[in-house]
């Protein structure tokens, strides 16, 4: 009896807790929990040292700034690729290409890897007969991230045409195709574009210059500043809270609706009257702006850019991201981009050690960060099979899961060819389509 | 032009050409075969042929014990053996994913499936990972590289005529598999009409299956072909898979003959950019030609060579 009671006090209570937090307003109750998680990001250098280190249970110990700055990187090309995959419903196997297009530009504009010229605009931290292009950092990542959406804007006329599995397939060519171009332009026609295998190192570290210095005390140069990383750190939280704030505003204007619109059905869509090539190629374009700012700031913060940094491991394991949080829900991908690059970063090697020192013997000693890969192919095919809205799905896809008539597997979401287009029926649906209606 | 210039080279780098892309051809019919029948790019399936390639080279090496050393019968006998067992290994492994992943995907939409199938592609190479390790495995030059004929300075040796001899006959077997026996009109039937042909009481799920047994035994063929003349290791299945890949759709995907075709042509394609240094870009750039060839074709004429044309296209 008496355990009953507790039982329906206690539910009591947290019914109540739960009743009052649903009567608070709406902007309180969404952007608490962001002030919260912000003000725990962004304090995270400071109590850092003070967290445990060393051997922590599991994980051995806690980023550090410098791989945090990574981290949140990565999540800001995960975010950027949502607005493609998740939003526009195109899968895109080749992001990595903007990734190395925002890096590379960063490399050219702002480093001595022209020595043929010398042309400072802004720079900082670097002699003053410094040869090559040194721009502010600053505007380097909007002149990189500006170029790498011209770069998806030329990309995607020729090949937004083409749907679903193809689109994939040729984003994957690019993907391939850019990398290797910047492996090997190192000699075209005997100019060094690239610096080949190499890479563009070292590259321009951001910074405010010393008049902004001297008057309000803001960093002359990162490199150059005692707690550099930390820098490095807030500046990433920046860049990452802009694009998140960018990427929900876009969701719910006009053209994220066209977007959302067409990832549900582009037939229809079409028929409505948005214009599909323009739409998506606005996709493709600002989802490279935000992958190409993060190439570049990555560049200035690794000081230098690698062929070997841009495989297709790194389009899966961004895709990896988008799936696992839930396509075109942003808190969703960024859970995930922060989880997923957290152990690429540091996270399966730290796991992988503390297994081995303390669950494994010792002659059975697996290297869980060698098989990252397949970990990432195991979360694809298992999301996909049992999950596939994601694990934060979009609000938008739980309201129409809520209101029935939905399966979890059902077509909508993120189909390229239904049944009710011209030309399916004859070539026969992949085993049948369940009919919508 | 350079057939003039320089007819000795040319003929050479065809000759090696003809031979690549004859192994690119088997893997090329197991994306072509597979999405015949599903709309499916498969995208594990160069990582089955990688791993049949490893796992070869370990039968070889470690059970066998072939080398160049053996008698031609042992030889003979020996790599019979290894085709049928690695024939045997590669349908499985196929056909197995096919069966845990694909299947419980029948209804949900292709981009889903899709995504699966770049997830297996990478469970599939972990596996060939954490089995064979990251070592480039070869084997011993079983087949003597002494020429078959030697024509004026152009040169065909033993090893790339028995990648011929191979090919041929699988070739030859297979096309009347799909066109003759009822399993393959099951096939064609399925990949036609899913719905219709369930209907008309085929299996489709069988079919299915079958077109991927199908599938990995080609992948194994070619995986033992591809080990007397290259090393191969965890990851090579995946560059090739997706040169294989380029071959099925310049050929017109889904269209048999046409892989065959585009993939003896992409295997030019290679040589003549490897080969003829001092005209072609080199094989630094060999990914970069293919690829943005697969670009084109897919912009320009999406339905392939003889594909017919597809609602992708437009």
């Amino acid at each position: 009896m008496r355990g009953y009671r507790d039982q329906a006090v206690r539910h009591s209570r947290l019914d109540a807790g739960v009743g009052q937090w649903r009567r608070l307003p709406r902007p309180v109750r969404t952007f608490t929990p962001v002030v919260v998680l912000l003000a725990i990001a962004a304090t995270y250098p400071f109590y850092l040292a003070s967290l445990p280190s060393g051997n922590v249970p599991l994980i051995y110990s806690f980023p550090s700034v410098r791989s945090a700055v990574t981290i949140l990187v990565f999540t800001t090309m995960a975010v950027g690729l949502n607005v493609v995959v998740g939003y526009c419903g195109l899968l895109d196997l080749g992001y990595v290409a903007f990734y190395a297009i925002g890096a590379y530009t960063g490399g050219w504009l702002a480093s001595g890897q022209f020595q043929q010229v010398k042309f400072h605009f802004g720079s900082v931290g670097i002699t003053h007969d410094a040869r090559g292009i040194h721009i502010s950092i600053w505007l380097v990542l909007i002149l990189a991230a500006s170029l790498t959406a011209l770069g998806g804007i030329l990309i995607g006329l020729p090949t937004l045409r083409l749907r679903g599995d193809y689109l994939a397939i040729v984003t994957l060519g690019f993907g391939e195709i850019i990398p290797q171009f910047v492996r090997n332009a190192d000699s075209l026609h005997g100019f060094d574009l690239t610096h080949g295998t190499f890479g563009i190192s070292p590259i321009d570290s951001p910074g405010f210059g010393n008049s902004l210095h001297n008057s309000l005390g803001l960093p002359a140069s990162y490199q150059q500043s005692f707690n550099a990383d930390r820098l490095f750190f807030w500046t990433a939280l920046v860049i990452l809270l802009v694009t998140i704030f960018c990427c929900i505003r876009l969701r719910d204007s006009r053209l994220g609706r066209a977007w959302i619109a067409i990832r549900e059905d582009e037939t229809a869509a079409g028929a409505m009257g948005i214009p599909l090539m323009r739409t998506k190629t606005w996709a493709y374009a600002i989802g490279a702006f935000f992958g190409g700012a993060a190439g570049a700031y990555i560049a200035s913060f690794n000081a230098g850019a690698f062929p070997s940094q841009f495989n297709f491991n790194i389009s899966v394991f961004l895709l990896c991201m988008v799936i696992l949080g839930g396509m075109g829900s942003i808190w969703g991908v960024v859970v995930a981009g922060v989880i997923l690059s957290w152990l690429n970063v540091e996270g399966l090697a730290n796991i992988g050690t503390w297994l081995n020192d303390n669950v494994f013997p010792s002659n059975h000693n697996i290297e869980v960060a060698k098989y990252q890969f397949g970990i990432y192919g195991v979360v694809i095919v298992l999301m996909m099979m049992f999950r596939p809205q994601g694990l934060i799905p979009e609000r938008r896809r739980k309201r129409e899961l809520e209101e029935g008539g939905h399966g979890p597997l059902d077509d909508s979401l993120y189909e390229m060819r239904g049944a009710d287009e011209p030309g399916a029926g004859e070539r026969g649906s992949p085993g049948g389509h369940i009919p919508r209606g | 032009m350079n057939l003039y210039k320089t007819p000795t080279d040319f003929f050479n780098v065809l000759l090696i050409g003809l031979t690549n892309g004859s192994v690119y051809a088997l893997v090329a019919l197991g994306y072509t075969l597979v999405y015949g029948i599903l709309q499916l790019i498969n995208f594990a399936h160069g990582d089955v042929f990688a791993l049949t390639g490893l796992f070869a080279s370990s039968l070889i090496a470690n059970r066998f014990h072939l080398d160049e050393n053996s008698g031609a019968l042992v030889i003979i006998g020996g790599l019979a053996a290894v085709f049928l067992i690695a024939m045997i290994f590669g349908a499985v492994v196929n056909s197995t994913i096919e069966l845990v992943a694909y299947r419980r995907l029948r209804s949900a939409p292709r981009l889903a499936v899709l995504i699966t199938a770049v997830g297996m592609s990478f469970i599939v190479q972990n596996i060939s990972l954490a089995v064979f390790d990251v070592n480039f495995r070869s084997v011993p030059p079983l087949i003597s590289d002494h020429n078959v004929f030697s024509v004026g300075g152009v040169h065909y040796n033993w090893q790339a005529f028995f990648v011929i001899l191979v090919t041929v006959p699988v070739l030859v077997v297979l096309s009347w598999l799909v066109k003759n026996s009822r399993q393959g009109k099951a096939m064609r039937a399925t990949s036609q009409d899913t719905e219709a042909s369930a209907m008309m009481g085929i299996n489709v799920n069988r079919t299915i299956s079958f077109t991927f047994l199908l599938a990995g035994g080609l992948a194994g063929i070619g995986a033992v072909l591809f080990l007397v003349e290259f090393n191969i290791r965890y990851d090579t299945g995946f560059e090739l898979g997706l040169i294989a890949f380029t071959a099925a759709v310049l050929g017109g995907i889904g269209n048999l003959t046409g892989a065959v075709l585009g993939a003896v042509l992409i295997g030019m394609i290679q040589a003549f950019n490897e080969g003829l240094s001092w005209f072609a870009p080199g094989s630094d750039w060999t990914r970069s030609i293919v690829f943005g060839l697969l670009i084109a074709i897919l912009v320009f004429r999406p339905e392939g060579l003889l594909g017919e044309r597809t609602p992708e296209g437009a």
